[in-house]
């Protein structure tokens, strides 16, 4: 412990000397080029380099400063490339190159320039029935869904003003989306109450959504959101011919799921994000001293794995050419590297076992990303669910991400538009980044490596949710929760939601106490239809006591319960 | 593999309890109410704990009580915040926190918060963000966390944030996985986990993973037990423990044991004591170890134990 204190008692003692930062740059210089392994060191340099970078106000010279400091590590590096406290500040230099400056939007539901139908009148159970031309929505409340570049702060009806007929911009509450119940998040969310419109008239509405005009919404370290954000799209209310499901189950099976890509390309497009319009509103913001410093160092990383097979080299450029990537515009094909990228990170699982699942993870990221970077690769995994009941109209469209081997989702950013999710038969272990799929209605996480229910704490901000499959997975299998200190609404946590008012744990309600995980998960969800068979805490006392929590379910395990 | 020679830790826990006028037990006098904690936590997740009379215990604990509120090591020694939560934590195993005068455990806790929020471990002041943690653990138990600046508390750990994800003791200070496990459990306890970058930190902590299996607490150091929980607890708690390599590491604690006499240490073939075999047994409970109850990884204490204090009842 001692000498994790000696930092800043160095630097204590060096100011009462009045010694320079410079001065003591030198002094950790020497005692690097002593020993490279000195992680202290490293650690105290990017300190110091953090109080001279605050203090330059040109933007030339904290890059100077930074391309001397990649020098200077590199050294390092190719003198021992196996020793880890040079990669580790080489990473954070990584990081201070593309330190995410003032806040951003980068992705929005509805899409600009999207034409929507709302049916604003459905049932739960309903699957409405659309022409082939238009891309519908069954809600009963209007989502706008915002995603930033990170997390921000101040999303209220005076930053964000909506206009449109039917609703009041004052009347507007938006919401952060975090199950931990943070004044902050990456995701936003404000509804549109529908009950103002005429359901005979099928004009379109105009909506325009316009953000970074006046300030306030701000990230953690007080940048503002300053490039303004004007969306617009239309929307049509109208009561559609629905298929009345009240005797008909989700089945999640392959002859349900039809492939229609001649009519997914023209329904796609109001939701897909590679249009002129959107180009325009979500602009890309690298420098060319990034892209110069990002491509150099790629070229150094690989020349040092050519000569020595180092696994946190291999990591390091794995993350440089998605950084590359992730540089050029928002909405062109984004994935040049991605295939180099899943080839390092199974190559990494053989080399170095013990942490394959945290491989695992990062490849199933960038997988994802690759599935859902063009439009092309998107309509491959669309479907219509339900088949085709006449000439002109469908159900609901489906992203099948079934059986890709992924053990994390991600790229959220791109799957706003979602209402019907199958992820079965995958390795998911958690749902974290969930939330943000407003519009979710029917999902499957069947087969899946599920350990609790707080793990489902996403769930809980998915109001539109009625159909969820979990069944298979090993919810009452673990004497360990690793998600208990994730949700907010938990009766552990200090500054929660309350929605525990005393009573539960009475001993009359034995079961809310003992099942109180089920409770906070399915408490606040109106599901019709629930699968959870297969899973250890599904037996006969569990499954009556989910009947009381979900008084409008329907099916339960394939049950008809009417 | 080996296995957990649980009966044996448990009769070399009670030896060492009875243990008290030998040389090395003499030395380590001062921090008998941390070894009182460590020793019946251990034989608690071995289900034993009724080996023990609760009542001896817990008369001896008040004895410890100083007139501020604070708890000392020993009867005779000043109190300072790291008893006090043993204290608290002993009394919460026996389920007897209501012979607590709450108010006056309260008050000693708070006083020692300063300005800036962080906390100092005894009225001469060094300031720690362990100090932090144990602070706001104690004061959950006794659920009286409002009585402190949660906020300022929070803020405080929050800046002693480092490049790699990790915390150090005080800021600036570098990562350190003790100092992690403190900063991490008191950012669970206040429902502030969201501030982390869990998967910039999961990552830096499943790295302390070494080829033996074992865990270091930094880069380039050595393995050690009691890494087992402090890395382990924090991935627990911020759901990243499956980038590790749970086998490898049963494996690691399993041949840090003395299996003839009890105990387990910081490496295979050391000498063993409480301490390390607190740290092995409750980094098997995270493991999922058959036979060992399962830990509470932000309070440090049994699960049961902790759905007691927050549920008023044990949950099945």
């Amino acid at each position: 412990m001692a000498s994790s204190k000696m930092g800043v008692e160095q630097r204590f003692v060096a100011a009462l000397l009045g010694r320079s930062t410079e001065d003591e740059l030198q002094y950790t210089e020497d005692l690097i080029g002593n020993n490279f392994s000195n992680y202290s060191a490293w650690h105290n340099r990017s300190m110091l380099l953090s109080e001279i970078l605050k203090r330059k106000e040109q933007e030339s010279s904290s890059q100077d400063i930074i391309s001397k400091e990649y020098e200077f590590v590199l050294n390092a590096l190719y003198t021992d490339p196996d020793d880890q406290s040079g990669w580790f500040y080489h990473l954070w230099l990584l990081d201070q190159t593309f330190k995410v400056k003032a806040p951003l939007l980068v992705s929005s539901w509805p899409v600009p320039g999207s034409e929507l139908i709302v049916s604003g009148n459905v049932s739960p159970g309903d699957h409405p029935l659309t022409s082939f031309s238009e891309f519908t929505v069954a809600l009963e409340r209007f989502p706008v869904v915002l995603y930033f570049n990170q997390t921000v702060e101040g999303v209220n009806s005076s930053t964000v003003t909506i206009q449109c007929t039917f609703v009041q911009n004052e009347d507007v509450t938006w919401k952060p989306l975090s199950p931990q119940n943070s004044r902050a998040s990456k995701v936003w969310v404000g509804y549109l109450d529908l009950s103002g419109v005429d359901h005979h008239s099928s004009a379109p509405h105009t909506i325009e959504v316009k953000l970074g005009h006046h300030q306030g919404i701000n990230s953690s370290n007080g940048l503002q959101l300053s490039v303004p954000f004007d969306l617009s799209f239309t929307v049509s209310v109208k009561s559609l011919e629905t298929q009345s499901s009240k005797d008909e189950k989700v089945a999640w099976e392959e002859d349900k799921f039809y492939a229609c890509e001649t009519h997914l390309q023209v329904a796609i497009p109001s939701l897909c994000y590679d249009g002129i319009a959107v180009e325009n509103t979500y602009k890309p913001t690298t420098s060319d001293w990034q892209i110069e410093t990002i491509t150099e160092e790629i070229s150094q990383i690989r020349n040092l794995l050519a000569i020595s097979d180092s696994k946190i080299g291999k990591i390091t450029l794995a993350r440089l050419l998605m950084a590359h990537d992730a540089m050029s515009s928002p909405y062109a094909t984004k994935t040049v590297h991605a295939e180099e990228v899943l080839g390092l990170y199974s190559e990494l699982m053989k080399l170095d076992p013990s942490h394959s699942q945290y491989y695992k993870d990062e490849r199933s990221l960038v997988l994802l990303q690759q599935l859902l970077s063009s439009r092309g690769m998107l309509l491959r995994h669309c479907f219509y669910y339900g088949g085709i009941t006449s000439s002109s109209t469908h159900g609901p469209i489906c992203l099948r991400l079934n059986n890709q081997s992924i053990s994390r989702m991600g790229s959220f950013d791109k799957l706003l538009w979602v209402q019907m999710l199958d992820l079965s038969d995958n390795e998911l272990h958690s749902i974290e980044g969930l939330e943000a799929m407003q519009l979710l209605h029917w999902l499957n996480l069947g087969r899946n490596k599920l350990r609790s229910f707080t793990a489902l704490g996403p769930l809980r901000c998915l109001k539109s949710l009625k159909v969820l499959n979990i069944s298979h997975n090993e919810i009452g299998l673990h004497s360990i929760d690793t998600t208990r200190y994730s949700c907010s609404a938990s009766p552990l946590s200090h500054n929660g939601e309350i929605i525990w008012n005393g009573d539960e744990f009475s001993p009359e309600n034995a079961d809310v106490t003992n099942y109180w995980e089920a409770f906070m998960v399915f408490k606040s969800l109106e599901l019709t239809q629930l699968d959870i068979v297969g899973n250890a805490v599904a037996n006969e006392k569990f499954k009556s006591f989910l009947l009381k929590v979900l008084p409008k379910l329907q099916f339960l395990d394939g049950q008809n319960l009417h | 593999m080996g296995e957990l020679v649980g009966n044996k830790h448990v009769e070399y826990i009670l030896s060492v309890e009875r243990r008290k006028d030998d040389f090395h037990s003499v030395l380590m006098d001062y921090l008998r109410m941390n070894g009182a904690y460590w020793g019946l936590t251990t034989l608690d997740l071995l289900g034993k704990l009724d080996t023990v009379n609760s009542e001896d215990v817990v008369s001896w604990i008040m004895t410890c009580q100083h007139e501020s509120g604070g708890f000392a090591g020993n009867v005779g020694h000043d109190p300072h915040l790291l008893y006090t939560i043993s204290a608290v934590q002993v009394l919460g195993l026996f389920d007897k926190l209501d012979v607590l005068d709450i108010n006056k455990v309260t008050g000693y806790v708070t006083s020692l918060q300063k300005e800036d929020g962080s906390f100092s471990g005894d009225i001469l002041g060094e300031v720690d963000t362990r100090f932090s943690y144990i602070a706001i653990c104690c004061l959950s138990i006794l659920k009286r966390l409002d009585s402190m600046d949660v906020e300022k508390a929070v803020k405080y750990i929050l800046s002693c944030k480092n490049m790699d994800g990790g915390f150090g003791c005080i800021p600036g200070g570098e990562s350190h996985a003790g100092q992690i496990f403190a900063c991490v459990g008191a950012l669970a306890i206040t429902g502030s986990l969201h501030h982390i970058d869990k998967d910039l930190l999961g990552w830096w902590l499943c790295e302390r993973q070494v080829k033996s299996g074992g865990f270091n607490g930094r880069p380039e150091k050595l393995p050690d037990v009691c890494y087992s929980w402090w890395v382990l607890s924090s991935l627990t708690m911020i759901d990243r423990v499956h980038w590790i390599d749970k086998e490898k590491l049963v494996k690691y604690i399993l041949d840090c044991q003395d299996t003839e006499n009890g105990g387990i240490s910081d490496r295979p073939d050391d000498a063993v004591d409480v301490y390390h075999t607190y740290f092995g047994v409750a980094g098997l409970s995270l493991l999922e170890y058959p036979g060992v109850k399962a830990i509470d990884p932000a309070y440090a204490l049994p699960v049961n134990v902790v759905d007691r204090i927050f549920f008023g009842r044990c949950s099945t």
